[in-house]
Parts: structure tokens; C-alpha cells; sequence
């Protein structure tokens, strides 16, 4: 009886694993960085050099952290959305990484620029403290200042409503979004 | 025959030129440089599949590097070097991983399977030998 049943069980369980493992995405890697507080950044604006982009900057408000450069295809892709989230209010920092000044300062100027202010990081130094591989990554940040979530590639509506939403409005207090409403978590 | 000698000949010399410029970075100091080969080949590039940063070729292993070489040069150790990078980039980047709760079955599984396949070869080996030998000669070929 044994002789049967512990082949077939060892069969079962190493298949169940095996299935599973084919649907897992290999280029997931889990972020290190959700859940603790935002590091310790300071970069000029790409817009105006003058102006700084840093740690105070998304202290005590929710917001997003979008990684971005012109040599991003993908980036093309989410920019509209992200144009989207702007209008409807949600503040949005960029992060632009391996970049040409004038060539970003084109891209928002031709595209729109859906950012508060884009920090200008040409050699993803700031990027390696936000643990950053490439773009677009997206950054939920909380109003004390932790990331709430990471999202890697372009952020669509469908990513949005199933990943921002339940977030935001767990971790939204009273007055803390006040764009919620024009998002869609009514 | 000779073109594909020709074609290896500019494939060596590529192949050694991308060596070179990887070869380039690193430390004056023969010591140094060693301890930084060593580490860069036992980081896991957060980007591409299984390959080291010593390896890859994507962007953020080159930074990666550079930031190792940095820290390297302000003196830190590897311990220190290696939580620098798994804080950002999770212990993913770490192709040896501490022993923790969360690895220790990565760390157990060769030597748990050992035990298993042990036990299963000392009972089938244990089987046999309480066969009765069988005397009959063996057959030796084609009757005559």
C-alpha cells in the first residue's frame, strides 16, 4: 500500500510546486523598501536646478514616487495615466534616472509633465538608495513617510484600482487625499 | 575553414575587450581588487536572471559595482557592503543568503534530501541482501 501512496503524494506535492512555480514572474523581486521609512534623498529638480527634491520634500503628505527617463519606452506608455492622476490631484514626484537633462526637460515639455518636481539623478545614485533597477517604478508613500507599495512597470488603470486603491484608502486619515474621490475610491 | 577562423579571431578579440573594460575597474591595490572580485561575482543583479553583477552587463549592476567600489574605498567591510545592498534590494541580491528563519529551508533542503535518499538506499540495500542468493549459473550462451 505504502509502495503506492508515497510515490503518488511526493508526485502530487512536487507537481503542485513545479505548477506553481511556472506561473510565478521570474523578474519579480520582492522590494526590501515596503513598509520602511523613504531614504535619505536630495536631488536637483530637472526643471530648475535650483529648486531641491529630497526626504522633506514627500515628508508628511501621501504621495507618489514615479521613476522615469526618456529612454524609457515603457514610461511612454504610463505617462498619459500619470497625466491622469495629476489632473485629478495626486501629487507626483519624479524620479529621473540615467537621464539627459535637456532631453527630460523636452520629454515634460512635449508630453506634459505630470510631476510636482522631478529629481534629476543622471547616475541613479539617489535611484540605489530607493533600491531602483530601471523604469518605471512606482512608489506609494504615506503621509508619515513610509512606502506603502512598489510597483514595477508602467502603472495602468487596472494596476492601479487593484493595487493604489486598497492601499490608499486603508491608509488615507481624514483630509490626508483629498483627491481620492476623482480616482475612483469614491 | 577560414572564414571561421577569421570569425573566432574578431569574436576572441570582442570577447576579450569586453573582458578589459570590466577588468578596468576595480583597485590599484592587488589585495583589494581580489576582495572586490570576489564579492562582485557573489551579488545578484536585481535585473537579469541569475547573473552576477560581475557578470551582467545591465545597467544597474554597473552601478551597483560603483557603489561597492565607493563603500570599498570609505573602508567598509563585506558584511557591511552586503547589508548595504540587501536593505535596498532585498536579500535576493545575496547568492549566499544569512540563516534565517525565512531561508533555512534554502539552507536545509541539500542535506534534508540527503538523509531522504540515505534512508531509501540503505532500505532497498537492505532488501536485497535478505534475498536468498540465487546459485543457478548464468546462461553462457547459445546451446552447443
Amino acid at each position: 500500500m505504502w509502495r503506492y501512496v508515497v510515490p503518488l503524494v511526493l508526485f502530487l506535492g512536487i507537481g503542485v510546486l513545479f505548477w506553481r512555480g511556472l506561473g510565478m514572474n521570474p523578474n519579480y523581486v520582492p522590494s526590501a523598501l515596503v513598509g520602511k521609512p523613504i531614504p535619505t534623498f536630495s536631488l536637483p529638480s530637472v526643471t530648475n536646478p535650483q529648486e531641491i527634491v529630497s526626504t522633506e520634500t514627500l515628508a508628511g503628505h501621501v504621495s507618489l514616487v514615479n521613476v522615469w527617463g526618456t529612454w524609457c519606452v515603457e514610461c511612454r506608455h504610463e505617462h498619459g495615466f500619470l497625466l491622469e492622476l495629476a489632473r485629478a490631484g495626486v501629487p507626483i514626484y519624479g524620479l529621473n534616472v540615467r537621464d539627459d537633462r535637456a532631453a527630460a526637460i523636452d520629454w515634460l515639455s512635449r508630453l506634459g509633465d505630470p510631476y510636482v518636481s522631478s529629481g534629476f539623478d543622471p547616475d541613479n545614485k539617489a535611484g540605489i538608495e530607493w533600491g531602483v533597477t530601471g523604469a518605471p517604478e512606482t512608489f506609494l508613500i504615506g503621509r508619515d513617510g513610509t512606502i506603502l507599495h512598489k510597483h514595477i512597470s508602467p502603472l495602468t488603470p487596472r494596476i492601479w484600482q487593484r493595487d493604489f486603491l486598497p492601499l490608499l484608502k486603508e491608509h488615507c486619515g481624514p483630509g490626508d487625499c483629498p483627491f481620492l474621490a476623482a480616482v475612483g475610491g469614491s | 575553414m577560414k572564414a571561421l577562423a577569421l570569425v573566432s579571431a574578431v569574436w576572441l578579440a570582442l570577447a576579450s575587450c569586453a573582458f578589459g573594460a570590466l577588468a578596468q575597474e576595480g583597485f590599484d591595490d592587488p589585495a583589494l581588487n581580489e576582495r572586490y572580485r570576489a564579492l562582485i561575482s557573489e551579488i545578484r543583479c536585481p535585473k537579469c536572471l541569475n547573473e552576477s553583477i560581475a557578470e551582467s552587463k545591465a545597467p544597474v549592476a554597473a552601478e551597483l559595482r560603483r557603489e561597492i567600489r565607493r563603500l570599498m574605498g570609505e573602508g567598509a567591510s563585506d558584511d557591511e557592503i552586503k547589508e548595504f545592498l540587501a536593505s535596498r534590494y532585498g536579500e535576493f541580491v545575496l547568492y549566499r543568503p544569512p540563516l534565517t528563519l525565512k531561508t533555512f529551508a534554502v539552507w536545509a533542503a541539500p542535506f534534508a534530501l540527503f538523509v531522504v535518499g540515505a534512508f531509501v538506499f540503505w532500505r532497498i540495500l537492505a532488501a536485497r541482501l535478505r534475498q536468498p542468493l540465487d546459485d543457478e549459473p548464468l546462461d553462457e550462451g547459445p546451446p552447443s
